[in-house]
């Protein structure tokens, strides 16, 4: 094991994460763990580390020359701003709602369709908003989605568990056939011509380049991560945490449960109308097709395999569900049996995600504690 | 102005067709439905994967199809030879659909249960299984062109008996489909009463600690509620293709969702309820498809489901297979 430095550090904060840690590995097998090796670290080091990673980031789409991280089959730069931004905002939001307040959506694609379509609606044929309005169009059409979320989320939160998955799946889906039976929507050819972000005529960048347009995407998704982890901190957080942990408890403790469900609906529900936008800047064209039920699910697969209830593992697993099929193409038309195979086995050897969900130190501390409380009852008690 | 919505002629004059469309329909949803509610029940987990097991099921009856080598509308069978090829497609498409169930409880499910994950590991589980077994079907399954063509067994099912009103024609296939599925479920519900195993999967459904502490064979219930699912997967299979007469790798999906919906809407983890569900669903969806249009057909199964559940927050029956509520 590691042990911090404890010279470059503030003495009582180390030696606190040191006792947490002391206490969190309890498992008689000690492996090598980069996440908490990352987490010993002097906090200074954290920081320099993470902004040359996030350095690293912005720099991507240049980094082509790179041995095996570019798409081979696709433009990489492509990849990055068509898939990975809206799938990363997606599995962000998705988090949310999964993750953080315990609500399993199965028709969050919906949410998706919506941002996307009401940017086509906006931009093209119907109102013509470009320019600068383009970003009206963008703020229109997060709000547009954040409302409508709280339109089904209104009549469907009072219900629990698996009647709410099925429930939100048939939403999800009425809102794809509606998408497709209406003319003024495109009917089944959709919406073309979208335009993309305009330029900013004081940057002289041309930022209709993917490249740029990744830039930007990314500072969009940093943005949203700043926001939700004051959310998190926040009493919010806490009622999610309560609600997802035990619903009825959390009522009785006087947490209005179902106005904290509506809130946990309407921001997972803004920030996936992001990512549709954001999947129209390169697209230009949108159609019903790309928002069917299978991509929900492949939604909830991204949070689950980066880790339900860790913003940076949703992060993770939006990036890789857009990339790894894209990086596989070399397989044709096996990637999606190689990518079932990688869901299953994942599941079987790693289910609590790439990136789990961080525990408190107190709860780290309490677990002994618990499971002693309940071996004993059902020994002796009953 | 309302019939620019409404297609009230329409809905009059397609009426019993419809009925009897939604009814054979139906029938296959209502089986379905009992996969998902049976493990629902024992289990509390949505197999969703039950839709790929269906799928299987229905290559099955294909691969029987294809060794039979019925494919050219040519040969002439008689009574005898028809039902004995559909005697052999039953029994192609019952074992393809349980032996996939059970692959799937010992690959995805069965080391996910020794760990303890959580409830939706168990549904990402179920969702790589059923890409793996939608992408190798589109893979390596029979092609299109070769082999989901109309064999000479099927045209046999589709003469008329009987006229109900205008245009309800009844078909033997109809008949076939729906008494089928009646006898499937007879079977299954007397299985489930009246056996040991069943008794086992009540147990379990109730209180499975408890069951495994009296010395019930958990995990031996759960691969019987695995092959009972598969087994109605695979007659629906059966059925399905008796009806519609070809398959393709991704029919499971949207199928299984119905059949879930039909789930839910009875009241999953009850077996009464997936028949009334799978049937209310089959006969709502034709009828409210020739009231608004075709293109409508899944919406309106949407619209009554949520309606359903704002009211009756169980589903129709409630769930009945274990404990009263989840």
């Amino acid at each position: 094991m590691s042990t911090p430095n404890n010279d470059t550090v503030p003495v009582d904060e180390s030696m606190a994460k040191e006792m947490i840690k002391a206490a969190t590995k309890s498992s008689p097998r000690h492996r090598f763990s980069p996440i908490d090796a990352f987490s010993n670290l002097p906090s200074q080091a954290r920081l320099a580390i993470s902004l040359v990673f996030l350095g690293f980031l912005y720099v991507l789409p240049w980094l082509t020359w790179l041995p095996v991280l570019p798409t081979t089959g696709s433009d990489f730069s492509t990849v990055l701003t068509t898939l990975v931004v809206p799938y990363v905002l997606i599995a962000l939001g998705l988090n949310v709602v999964v993750g953080q307040a315990g609500l399993l959506d199965l028709g969050y694609v919906g949410f998706f369709a919506i941002g996307a379509y009401t940017m086509g609606v906006l931009t093209t044929k119907h109102f013509q908003w470009d320019g600068i309005l383009w970003f009206a169009a963008l703020v229109v059409a997060v709000v547009v989605t954040s409302g409508l979320g709280v339109l089904i989320g209104a009549p469907t939160l009072r219900l629990r568990g698996d009647y709410l998955a099925i429930v939100t799946l048939g939403f999800g889906e009425i809102i794809r056939i509606v998408a497709k039976n209406t003319a003024w929507l495109g009917a089944a050819e959709g919406i073309s011509g979208i335009p993309s972000m305009p330029s900013f005529l004081w940057f002289k960048i041309d930022i209709l380049e993917a490249r740029w347009l990744w830039t930007v995407g990314l500072s969009a998704i940093l943005l949203v991560i700043f926001v939700l982890s004051l959310l998190e901190r926040s009493r919010v957080g806490r009622a999610w945490t309560a609600v997802r942990e035990d619903e009825d408890a959390a009522e009785l403790m006087g947490v209005p449960t179902f106005k904290f469900k509506l809130l946990a609906f309407a921001i997972g529900a803004a920030i996936g109308g992001l990512g549709g936008v954001f999947y129209t800047t390169r697209n230009s064209a949108i159609y019903e097709n790309q928002f069917a039920i299978q991509q929900s699910i492949l939604f909830l697969a991204a949070v689950v395999l980066g880790g339900l209830g860790n913003r940076y593992g949703a992060v993770l697993g939006g990036f890789l569900v857009a990339y790894l099929p894209e990086r596989l193409r070399f397989l044709a038309d096996k990637r999606y049996f190689a990518f079932g195979i990688v869901l299953v086995f994942m599941m079987i050897f790693r289910p609590q995600g790439l990136l789990p969900r961080r525990t408190k130190a107190r709860t780290a501390t309490d677990a002994p504690q618990v499971t002693v409380s309940t071996s004993v009852p059902s020994g002796g008690a009953s | 102005m309302l019939a620019a919505v409404f297609d009230f002629k329409n809905f009059v004059d397609t009426f019993w067709s419809n009925a009897i469309t939604g009814l054979s329909l139906g029938s296959v949803y209502a089986l379905v439905a009992l996969g998902y509610t049976l493990v629902y029940g024992v289990l509390r987990l949505i197999n969703f994967a039950n839709s790929e097991v269906f799928m299987l099921g229905t290559f099955g009856s294909v691969v029987a199809l294809n060794v039979l080598g019925y494919n050219d509308a040519s040969a002439q069978l008689g009574f005898f030879g028809i039902v004995g090829s559909f005697a052999l497609l039953l029994v192609a498409s019952l074992t393809f659909s349980a032996g996939a169930a059970v692959a799937l409880e010992f690959v995805a499910y069965r080391p996910l249960r020794r760990r303890g994950a959580p409830r939706l590991v168990f549904l990402i589980s179920a969702i790589g299984a059923s890409l793996v077994m939608a992408s190798a079907v589109e893979r390596f399954g029979p092609k299109k062109n070769e082999s989901y063509a109309i064999a000479r067994v099927w045209s046999s099912t589709t003469k008329a008996l009987f006229t109900i009103g205008e245009n309800g024609e009844v078909q033997i296939r109809n008949v076939v489909v729906f008494v089928g599925s009646m006898l499937m479920m007879l079977a299954l519900s007397l299985f489930v009463s009246r056996t040991r195993f069943g008794k086992g999967m009540r147990a379990v459904a109730q209180d499975s600690e408890t069951a495994r502490i009296l010395g019930v064979n958990t995990d031996q219930i759960i691969v019987v509620t695995f092959v009972l699912g598969g087994l109605m997967a695979g007659a629906a299979a059966f059925l399905y293709m008796v009806q519609y007469q070809v398959t393709d790798y991704s029919v499971g999906f949207v199928l299984g969702v119905k059949a879930f919906t039909a789930a839910v809407l009875g009241g999953i983890g009850n077996l009464k309820g997936a028949l009334l569900g799978g049937l209310l669903l089959g006969v709502l969806e034709n009828s409210g498809a020739g009231l608004f249009g075709g293109k409508w057909k899944d919406v309106v199964s949407f619209v009554v489901l949520v309606a359903v559940l704002m009211f009756r927050p169980n589903g129709l029956l409630g769930e009945s297979l274990g404990r009263a509520r989840a």
